[in-house]
């Protein structure tokens, strides 16, 4: 009689079988009991014993807490409507017209998307605060203009920063359609307006609503431009989970957990509204013969390049009023103009340590990015069944959880023991790694879907084992998407600030934390310098990653 | 230990669906065995379970007297060809040959002159230096053929390796493995759709449907004793005809033409009777019928012809055996030789003629 291990070849025989067991473990422990903790948290009060609804009680019914929620969703929905408004026309003329100048508008775009995320506001009270240079200037001339701080303000910075997003998206869309589907409704008798209504923008609807919600969940979750332009009456809901956190320190925090709780539980409606109304209807094609670029020359080509570069230019120029104004005098609070490097010179030693704890985090973040990002990219695309989707949809939860509830989460939970590690160098790197993994996961996962299986098959065939195979053959072959992922975790590292915030103890501040810092603190010259550093290098490392990966990079 | 291949009752099932149902087979040491069948109807799945790239669900799986079904797949000794040849993008050409001795450590100073006789027996020696993406598909094709066969396998085994050609470089192609697994004696197995390529170039064939095995023999048993309807179609064309047995083989179709065929069984009622193009011919008596069309292709003209009830059937006559033609609107009568006919049961599908 044969025996079971004759016949089959046991589980734990399988290597990928313990990639998977370490996988699991590393987002139960830094994502899912994390995430429990907040949820019993919220539900916990420090004047009663058991559970309790005195946390959301007290949500829903003061103004100020609920008028945050109202504040939130109005500068999430607004600027996704606006980010439409500018992205859906930019990718059509981008896709199908010989504009001027394309690849600058294109590397503009990405590069306001991946900006430090208070500059653009840092940028706006520059020019049009209370004692912004745009404002001086005009009121010379009994000019007012309309106020930046609250509803308006924010949701044009939020708009001007994510507007790629939807760009990135609908014109990756559009390229996809195979230009025949266009012809035949011409060839149909559809004019070119009617056309654009009844075949393109159903196709590539499914993409704006993708990128729409992106930008949703990336202005719910914004920290920085609320807290610049916010002030103090217009508050949002991670400002109001930072500030009740700093509130109750020594509390357990269990007000700003239910404020966490019902921020998710809002991006999760937005996620599953979505997926069911949108996401059933989508129209997966590849292009035989993707649209052909229209040749249009003298004033038109005019025409068509003006909208484009006033939308990209208008959304990177943040970032050259940062960095002109790095190199102007100041009075500690405010800019006096002249060309200086005092800005730089009175950082001192403290630019050294930042500079290092910025490097060291992010670096060594990076390290465990593209180990864990290569095989569980692997695992999702080859190895499809229950444990694929479930990784899948935990890839999914750094979108759903924002920045600022990531840090309350490891702050409740790494407190106390088990495992203690607030104050420490970990569990910033830990954050980064959870909340930025997904950008290699996907970009490796897209290469890897393109990829043929049967060239693994046939090292395994020819005598290599399977795990073997899969570094010496499949990761090799693997490195240009996972390269160029592995670059947008690391720019997004560098620039986070959301969650590390909360989870730095001074020394352990960063480039962004350190930034930030000193423009709240009002210290303009220092913060002004220290966010042009920032700037400057996301953008050679983007720019270094667009060369290399040839234009192609996915957000 | 010899290198036969032996599966008994083998199972695959996906979750409900059962993709094969108990496959037994028995491979002969250096034989080219071909695994035939339309697509789905679980000739690759049968091939990656030998290979040990698909899970086995049930039954054994030997080389010669080894039980392989819980030997990881980098351990089983096989050699592979794809159907996408699935050459390493990043290596040369000679990097790709030499793969497979370096990952079973082979001693360097034989590597090379063991792939250089690899690619030389593949005409492609000149190549050696180049990368994949400088090289033709025919040309790919030859460097994965090299790589599987120069570790000296037990088993060879090819899944449609010929789909991604041109029509001629596939018949090029099928002689260069044809004369190649002769020479060097391994036990292949070899899967394909096309029928025509599985008679050239097998020693015996499987033709598979719906996870079964629906006749094994060797070319010529299979193409003229098709063991049930469907091996009748799917090798070469067959003409099907409604007919009624009675006792002594007796055959009566459509109360027509009564023949008395050579018969295996005592069966007698409904039946069906296959009969190919060119065992079909024009005769003084038979089934009478009206020429509707004639196409010459040289060595044979090939008749459409309309049989009283309407049905229609193909005749082949070979234009060495005739000098007349047969004009559209002609009547006629056709026959055949009943003892080349194959006649099966209406209702199980069973082959009565021996």
């Amino acid at each position: 009689m044969l025996k079971r291990k004759d016949l089959t070849i046991p589980f734990y025989m399988d290597p990928w079988f313990w990639v998977k067991l370490m996988v699991f473990i590393i987002f139960l422990l830094f994502l899912v009991w994390p995430f429990s903790s907040i949820i019993v948290n919220a539900f916990k009060s420090s004047k009663v014993d058991g559970f309790t609804m005195a946390n959301f009680e007290k949500f829903f019914k003061k103004k100020y807490y609920y008028g945050a929620l109202k504040n939130s969703v109005s500068v999430s929905v607004v600027p996704s409507l606006f980010a439409i408004v500018l992205g859906v026309p930019m990718a059509y003329l981008m896709t199908r017209y010989n504009v001027w100048g394309k690849k600058i508008w294109h590397v503009l775009a990405i590069l306001s998307l991946m900006s430090p995320p208070f500059l653009g506001a840092y940028a706006w009270i520059m020019m049009f605060g209370r004692a912004g240079s745009v404002t001086t200037f005009l009121k010379q001339y009994g000019i007012a203009i309309p106020t930046i701080y609250g509803f308006g303000g924010i949701s044009t910075v939020l708009t001007l920063k994510l507007y790629p997003y939807i760009y990135m998206y609908t014109s990756g869309a559009m390229e996809s359609i195979d230009s025949s589907l266009e012809e035949c409704a011409e060839n149909l008798g559809s004019g070119k307006l009617r056309r654009f209504f009844t075949v393109t923008m159903p196709v590539v609807t499914p993409s704006i609503t993708a990128g729409a919600l992106v930008v949703f969940m990336s202005a719910l979750a914004d920290f920085g431009t609320p807290m610049l332009l916010g002030g103090q009456d217009f508050r949002t809901l991670p400002v109001l989970i930072y500030n009740e956190y700093l509130s109750e320190i020594g509390g357990n925090g269990n007000l700003a957990s239910a404020i966490s709780i019902i921020i998710v539980i809002i991006t999760l409606v937005m996620l599953l509204v979505q997926k069911t109304y949108v996401g059933r209807r989508n129209y997966i094609m590849s292009a035989l013969r993707p649209p052909k670029e229209i040749e249009v020359h003298g004033f038109k080509r005019f025409l068509v390049t003006l909208p484009v570069f006033l939308i990209s230019f208008v959304s990177f120029l943040p970032q050259i009023v940062v960095c002109a104004s790095s190199f102007q005098h100041t009075n500690y609070s405010s800019f006096t103009g002249g060309f200086t490097l005092e800005n730089y010179q009175n950082l001192g030693s403290r630019l050294w340590s930042t500079m290092r704890n910025t490097f060291v985090y992010s670096l060594t973040a990076m390290v465990f990015i593209v180990i864990i990002g290569i095989l569980m990219s692997y695992v999702i695309v080859r190895k499809k069944g229950k444990t694929g989707g479930l990784l899948d949809m935990l890839l999914m939860a750094p979108y759903v959880i924002p920045g600022s509830v990531l840090g309350l989460c490891y702050i409740v939970t790494f407190n106390v023991k088990p495992l203690v590690l607030t104050g420490t160098a970990a569990i910033i790197i830990i954050s980064y790694v959870i909340r930025k993994l997904p950008y290699t996961v996907r970009s490796a996962s897209a290469f890897l879907m393109q990829m043929d299986p049967s060239v693994e098959e046939a090292s395994i065939n020819l005598g290599v084992a399977p795990m073997k195979t899969f570094w010496k053959v499949t990761a090799r072959l693997m490195l240009p998407g996972v390269f160029s992922g592995a670059i947008l975790s690391w720019v997004t590292c560098i620039n986070e600030l959301s969650c590390s915030i909360m989870l730095s103890s001074g020394k352990n501040n960063t480039l962004t934390i350190e930034a930030y810092t000193n423009i709240v603190r009002n210290s303009v010259g220092s913060g002004a310098a220290l966010s042009a550093i920032l700037t400057i290098t996301s953008a050679v490392i983007l720019i270094i990653c667009l060369k290399i990966s040839k234009g192609k990079i996915r957000v | 230990m010899s290198n036969a291949v032996i599966i008994n009752n083998a199972v695959k099932k996906y979750g409900d669906f059962i993709a094969l149902k108990g496959v037994s087979l028995n491979i002969k040491e250096g034989e080219f065995f071909t695994l035939l069948g339309p697509s789905g109807c679980g000739k690759t799945t049968l091939l990656r379970m030998i290979a040990g790239f698909n899970s086995i669900e049930g039954g054994e799986f030997y080389f010669g007297d080894k039980l392989i079904n819980a030997v990881p797949a980098h351990k089983r000794d096989i050699g592979m060809v794809f159907q996408n040849y699935a050459i390493f993008p990043h290596l040369t050409v000679e990097e790709n040959v030499a793969y497979g001795l370096k990952a079973r450590h082979v001693p360097k100073a034989e590597i090379a002159p063991r792939v250089a006789e690899a690619l030389e027996l593949v005409q492609i020696a000149h190549l050696a230096k180049r990368k994949p993406n400088e090289l033709s598909g025919g040309q790919q094709q030859r460097v994965a053929l090299a790589r599987a066969f120069v570790i000296e396998p037990s088993v060879l085994l090819m899944d449609e390796p010929l789909s991604n050609l041109d029509a001629k470089l596939r018949v090029q192609m099928r002689t260069v493995i044809k004369k190649l697994q002769r020479k060097l004696g391994i036990t292949t197995i070899y899967v394909t759709h096309d029928q025509e390529e599985a008679l050239a170039i097998s020693d015996r064939i499987a033709v598979m449907k719906d996870g079964v095995i629906m006749q094994c023999g060797t070319p010529t048993e299979i193409y003229a004793k098709p063991q049930n309807p469907f091996v009748a179609g799917f090798i070469g064309v067959s003409n099907f005809l409604d007919c009624e047995v009675s006792g002594g083989g007796v055959v009566n179709i459509k109360d027509e033409l009564k023949v008395t065929v050579p018969v295996q069984s005592d069966y007698t009622g409904p039946a069906k009777l296959s009969a190919r193009p060119e065992q079909l011919f024009f005769a003084k008596e038979g089934m009478p019928g009206t020429v509707q069309f004639s196409t010459f292709l040289g060595d044979f003209i090939e008749y459409e012809v309309q049989l009283n009830d309407g049905q229609n059937l193909i005749v082949n006559e070979y234009t060495k055996d005739t000098t007349e033609r047969h004009e559209a609107g002609e009547k006629v009568f056709l026959n055949f030789d009943p003892t080349r006919i194959s006649v099966y049961r209406a209702d199980t599908e069973e082959v009565i003629t021996c």
